[in-house]
């Protein structure tokens, strides 16, 4: 395979900008259910006006 | 009389999913469909564009930073689209969770975009033999990364959120100006870079053997990206929630005290 180093840093590069933002977003949402939780015990994933 | 609200006809009601509630009930039942089709597919895509896919007869396997480059691409101006109609619902509207999505899908947006200007320049390199030529389709992408981090920038840039957002929603209304000259640059400039391959009105120039393992790895980039934003989202609701639980708390506080 030529130029297998451009190939290689593409591929890698984009894996880590796609692994940060996911793996950052996961934390924050379970980060936040968890706060959400222990604020609020009874209604964690459910809001004001949220009809049944 | 005819059944219509503000978005549209009844059987049509996207503003019912608007609500927050709503909102983090159906995502929670989406995200992981979401997140594993993602996965799952542009791994099919890479993988294929990476092993199987033939290497070009002029290129070579430097051909292959295509199935991570043009995807990235066409997200960057499709996330931008998103942004731009959150942006228009937040100012039309001004509905809290266009507010959100705006502010969520700007980072992601700058993070792909970088994604594709990077992934460029390592391609650039050895077609060109420059990593960067100041070309209208890679001038007007680099600006498309400045509109997003001016849009994250601004987001947070006062301390009256809602100041923000809406300064932030003007700019990235008038930046979609810039969209129509990302994809038309390659026509009305003589630019180093190649015309479109793929187009909605003609046969893609481009070998299937190429072709399919492309159009994988950008189904497999939207599905990721869309799980991204919103994961991105359903934290940021959650977090408006704990404000405001905090901010009732408090007053309650100080009335008992």
């Amino acid at each position: 395979m030529n130029h297998l180093s451009f190939i290689a840093a593409a591929y890698g590069l984009t894996l880590v900008v796609v692994l940060v933002f996911a793996i950052g977003a996961w934390r924050r949402g379970v980060a936040a259910q968890r706060r959400l939780a222990a604020l609020d015990p009874r209604n964690a994933t459910t809001m004001p006006g949220d009809a049944a | 009389m005819s059944n219509t609200n503000t978005f549209g006809p009844a059987g049509l009601n996207l503003h019912r999913f608007a609500n927050p509630g709503r909102f983090l009930r159906l995502s929670g039942a989406v995200l992981p469909w979401l997140a594993v089709s993602g996965v799952v597919i542009t791994a099919i895509g890479l993988g294929w564009g990476l092993f199987l896919a033939p290497a070009d007869w002029q290129q070579g396997d430097a051909v292959r930073i295509m199935y991570v480059h043009v995807p990235a691409a066409w997200l960057a101006s499709l996330g931008y689209v998103m942004l731009a109609c959150a942006s228009l619902a937040s100012l039309v509207w001004r509905h809290p969770l266009a507010d959100l999505a705006a502010a969520e899908i700007g980072p992601v947006g700058a993070g792909i975009t970088a994604i594709c200007l990077a992934t460029g320049s390592l391609w650039g390199k050895p077609m060109w033999g420059a990593w960067w030529v100041w070309d209208a389709r890679m001038t007007s992408v680099l600006v498309l990364f400045f509109l997003y981090l001016g849009h994250i920038a601004l987001v947070r840039a006062f301390d009256d959120q809602q100041r923000g957002y809406r300064a932030a929603a003007i700019l990235a209304l008038v930046g979609v100006v810039n969209l129509p000259i990302i994809k038309f640059s390659v026509e009305w400039w003589n630019t180093l870079h190649q015309p479109a391959s793929i187009t909605l009105s003609g046969a893609p120039s481009m070998a299937p053997a190429l072709l399919w393992p492309l159009l994988v790895s950008a189904i497999g980039f939207n599905l990721g990206f869309a799980a991204v934003v919103v994961a991105r989202l359903r934290a940021a609701v959650m977090e408006r929630r704990i404000r405001a639980l905090l901010l009732a708390r408090a007053r309650n506080d100080l009335q008992n005290a």
